[in-house]
């Protein structure tokens, strides 16, 4: 299983991409729409309620305990997730439990990593953790991007998570679900306790296709944990630990806005933008972050529909004070959550029946019979460079190092507008480019550029450069920015050196390989 | 010959700057070392700059270190520069990068002023956006935001601006210092396509006539057209009792501006928000820059947060007789021109006054009227600028004569006009 010597293809975005990675054959990228893989689900095995206790009661000790109750052997893949952000505990004690019991090679297959999660460097370097599949920032990011992880780590969407999960392209062994609340049945909810922290939507595959799945609290309530949100008939034990986070580092108590200048003229831009293509009318929909830009362009939108007593149908997104006060303000009949970013999301969640938990099988999920993310007027999303055909980068920085991971970003492309508002360029580091140093948004789902410079229409949306004919905001040519931004920074930047290793590979939404990072330095 | 000399900021939380250290070697060669957050896109084109400064600066002989922080081109240089003077080599050519095109110098006597913002002299970061906000002017400001020990350093660094850097259409004024350092400060300014000199804690008309007898020199010296404007800014009593004589000083004055932290300072009460303790030098600097037929600019709004109160205040010092107002911060800037702006009914007004006055004058008539109501001359003069000021901000069209159908004397027989909207 080494990625070391492996054949690229070129697939259909002349990008070139493994034929293999970590010893299974990949299909290379097809182009939007074009890969639909036939026959059935990949499904969970069968159990009876028989092998269960019947009082309901499925607490085991410890993690180890459980671990090795659920098989634990060389090789599986141990799947978790990030509800809890920055401030998970439960990845790493799962990972030291198993450290424990003396396995090696394992998969790990977070929804995503965090810093907080970095000790598990150690662990790939001692051979516990073959691999990582999931997206990857700081220390984690930059181990891979040096190429010192032994397998080839796979970024997905959330989407495409669901995805690998349902046509069994992951089969996950062991489901580790951190639940801020649950019962002893293993129903669970992110909504209440010490550590709450919104939504579990990233655990709903898990728990239903795994081998295996725990529940992993420190506040164990009384059957029933209701609302759940993890149905308890789909877990096999529960383990209680004295805490599953650091409570300030999972949800902020206020979420800011951005105080920046320009990148308040940026989400303003947006906000103009979004009025004048005719997007913001009573009835409308869209979705926005909770990144600084995006929530100032919400912030933005507010005002306009106060003004016009316009209200939208429903708004996605990661939920924040910002959005439930629209809630409760009466300006959207609906938020539909995908994760929950503070407090007052978290209250909302609780309290407001328009305040909807929604899941990547809901919104994103490729073998999902339609999407919530394509019916969306408008999303707003970050992106480390756009090229002169609108592709999008969302995981590497112009240097070539892993630096964020894609989330839902990919998912989201699907939406009636998409538009990415992002500074042209940062310090010396232009953010419009030739060519992208990773392709994970293909151009012709790209359909607005706005940056402080100027607002670019993808050339391929005729109606959108037709309707804002005549427009007092600044539309130009990408290339026309781009060139200005050369201009200011020196000329065109230097392209990275790279190694030959393929370090990991970038699927799109349909489990296909889009692109794929090399090693940079040592 | 030895010396060191070093310029710029360093540490993981700068932005868009550097730090240079220069040191003077007594063998020829350079020796230069580069740590750059760009080095794998720009690092070749940092070596290439700093090696051509070197060589436009006349230095032969030097071990160069560069700890950069994502500076853009003008910024390397000015950093280059000023660490290569401090290290005690003094050259003969300043090291300039070519001007570029978007700084041609032109601007207008009587061009709108309503919103001018403050840079820090010495703070590179805040330049190549600032224009984006469409502020009237911007000012890169050597005087009070910049540290006595880093006045060169700004010098340098706002030259470089005033050449690379595209405002956007903002006029391109310089805060200079006080007294002989101010005069001293042109040197670095009038040859590089700057618009307009701002003179602090002006108190005599000799203050203004020496700044702008130096700049008449350094015009000639460097064969130069002109006009460079000024805008002296009165910060004390003795200040404001001159008031007209100041803004008279020269036909180079363009506006007066007043700034009250000095001001309330000098006369030893508070500041505070209503300004009743600064009511009088207002007053007194607008009739002075009216008398001397020229812009009266006002103070800074401090609270950045506070957009009520700026637009408020706005609106009162537009009410006063003044044409403009400080900031310092971008998102000032559109409330700034908001509040200046004259309103939809303002507008519709001037514009029946202007027609009935053109009216008046191709029938040959002596009196203007509007319906049954005789229009003096000043109100007549005073809807002309706000025509003009309306069409100068984009609320009026160039030929609203052709496209507005309303509001022709006679239109109705009562004199009432039709209430138009849409007209943005």
């Amino acid at each position: 299983m080494s990625s070391g010597k492996i054949q690229l293809v070129e697939n259909a975005a002349g990008r070139l991409v493994p034929a293999e990675i970590n010893g299974e054959k990949a299909t290379p990228y097809l182009g939007v729409g074009k890969f639909k893989p036939t026959g059935r689900k990949n499904g969970p095995p069968i159990r009876s309620c028989a092998d269960y206790p019947t009082d309901g009661d499925k607490q085991v000790a410890s993690l180890k305990e459980a671990l090795q109750n659920a098989g634990l052997r060389d090789g599986m893949t141990i799947s978790t997730h990030h509800h809890l952000r920055n401030g998970d505990f439960v990845a790493n004690a799962v990972f030291d439990a198993a450290a424990e019991l003396g396995v090696k090679d394992l998969r790990w297959f977070p929804s995503a990593s965090f810093p907080c999660q970095a000790q598990q460097i150690e662990y790939m370097e001692n051979g516990l953790i073959h691999h990582i599949e999931g997206s990857m920032n700081g220390p984690l990011g930059d181990f891979c991007t040096r190429g010192k992880m032994k397998g080839m780590a796979v970024l997905r969407s959330h989407g495409g998570r669901y995805q690998a999960i349902q046509d069994g392209e992951v089969k996950i062994d062991i489901a580790v679900i951190a639940a801020p609340t649950a019962d002893p049945f293993g129903n669970a909810t992110g909504d209440r306790g010490p550590t709450a922290c919104g939504l579990l939507g990233f655990a709903l595959a898990d728990s239903e296709y795994a081998e295996h799945s725990i529940v992993v609290t420190d506040n164990l309530v009384p059957f029933p944990c209701y609302p759940w949100q993890i149905q308890g008939n789909n877990i096999d034990q529960v383990v209680v630990m004295d805490s599953i986070g650091d409570a300030s580092k999972i949800v902020s108590g206020t979420t800011q806005i951005t105080r920046s200048p320009d990148r308040l003229l940026i989400a303003e831009l947006t906000a103009r933008f979004c009025d004048e293509a005719g997007i913001v009318q009573d009835g409308f929909s869209f979705q926005a972050g909770a990144g600084g830009t995006a929530l100032s362009f919400a912030l933005f939108l507010r005002d306009m529909m106060r003004e016009r007593n316009i209200k939208a149908r429903f708004v996605r997104g990661g939920s924040t004070q910002y959005l439930v006060d629209m809630l409760e303000e009466g300006l959207t009949d609906y938020i539909l959550d995908g994760q929950t970013f503070d407090l007052e999301g978290v209250r909302s969640m609780r309290e407001n029946a328009g305040h909807v938990n929604t899941s990547p099988f809901t919104s994103y999920n490729w073998h999902g019979k339609g999407n919530f993310a394509s019916m969306l007027d408008a999303v707003v999303l970050g992106a480390t460079e756009v090229d002169v055909d609108f592709n999008a980068n969302v995981v590497t920085h112009s240097d070539g190092r892993l630096l964020h991971g894609i989330g839902g970003w990919q998912n989201c492309l699907a939406s009636k507008c998409t538009i990415l508002p992002i500074p042209s360029f940062r310090d010396r580091i232009p953010v419009l480019v030739d060519r992208v140093t990773t392709l994970c948004g293909p151009g012709e789902l790209i359909d607005v550029v706005v940056t402080e410079r100027g607002i670019a229409i993808n050339p391929q949306r005729r109606d959108l450069t037709e309707m804002l004919r005549g427009s007092s905001l600044p539309i130009r040519p990408i290339e026309e920015i781009k060139a200005e931004v050369e201009e200011i920074c020196g000329g065109a930047a230097e392209k990275p050196e790279f190694g030959e290793k393929v370090v990991a590979a970038i699927k799109w939404v349909d489990g296909t390989v889009i692109d794929c990072v090399r090693q940079v330095g040592d | 010959m030895s010396g060191f000399g070093e310029a710029g900021k360093r540490g993981p939380e700068v932005r868009s700057d550097c730090w240079i250290g220069v040191e003077l070697t007594s063998q020829e060669g350079l020796e230069i070392d580069i740590q750059s957050k760009v080095a794998g896109m720009y690092g070749e084109r940092i070596r290439a700059q700093v090696t051509e400064g070197c060589a436009a600066l006349g230095l032969k002989g030097a071990r160069i270190t560069v700890e950069d922080q994502g500076a853009l081109p003008f910024t390397l240089a000015a950093r280059l520069e000023t660490a290569v003077r401090r290290a005690g080599h003094l050259p003969a050519d300043d090291y300039l990068l070519p001007a570029s095109d978007s700084c041609l110098r032109d601007s207008l006597r009587d061009r709108l002023r309503r919103s001018r913002l403050y840079l820090p002299g010495n703070e590179p970061k805040f330049y190549v956006n600032a224009g984006l906000h469409a502020p009237d002017g911007v000012i890169l400001d050597l005087e009070d935001s910049v540290a006595p020990a880093e006045k060169d350093a700004a010098r340098a660094l706002v030259r470089n601006a005033l050449r690379s850097v595209n405002f956007y259409g903002a006029e391109r004024m310089v805060r200079i210092n006080q007294g002989e350092m101010g005069l001293e400060d042109l040197r670095w300014i009038i040859p590089h396509n700057v618009h307009l000199v701002l003179i602090p804690k002006v108190e005599s008309p000799e203050q203004v006539i020496a700044v702008d007898r130096r700049i008449a020199a350094l015009e000639q010296e460097h064969d130069l057209e002109g006009p460079v404007y000024l805008m002296p800014i009165i910060e004390s009593a003795l200040g404001a009792w001159r008031a007209y004589e100041i803004a008279d000083a020269s036909p180079n004055v363009v506006a007066l501006a007043i700034g009250l932290e000095d001001y309330t300072a000098d006369i030893g009460v508070a500041r505070t928000l209503e300004g009743t303790e600064s009511f009088w030098a207002r007053c007194q600097v607008i009739n002075g820059a009216k008398a001397a037929g020229i812009q009266p600019i006002d103070t800074v709004f401090s609270d950045v947060e506070d957009m009520q109160g700026l637009f408020d205040s706005v609106v009162e010092a537009k009410s006063l007789g003044f044409a403009g107002k400080g900031c310092i911060h971008p998102r000032q800037i559109a409330v700034v021109h908001e509040a200046m702006a004259p309103g939809e009914a303002e507008i519709e007004k001037a514009k029946q006054i202007v027609l009935a006055f053109e009216d008046a004058e191709t029938r040959g008539l002596g009196v203007v009227s509007l319906g049954s109501k005789m229009i003096d001359a000043p109100v007549v003069k005073r809807a002309l600028t706000t025509v003009e000021t309306a069409m100068k901000i984009g609320r009026l069209d160039g030929d609203w004569r052709e496209t507005d159908s309303g509001g022709r004397p006679g239109a109705h027989k009562d004199g009432r006009t039709v209430e138009k909207g849409g007209q943005r």
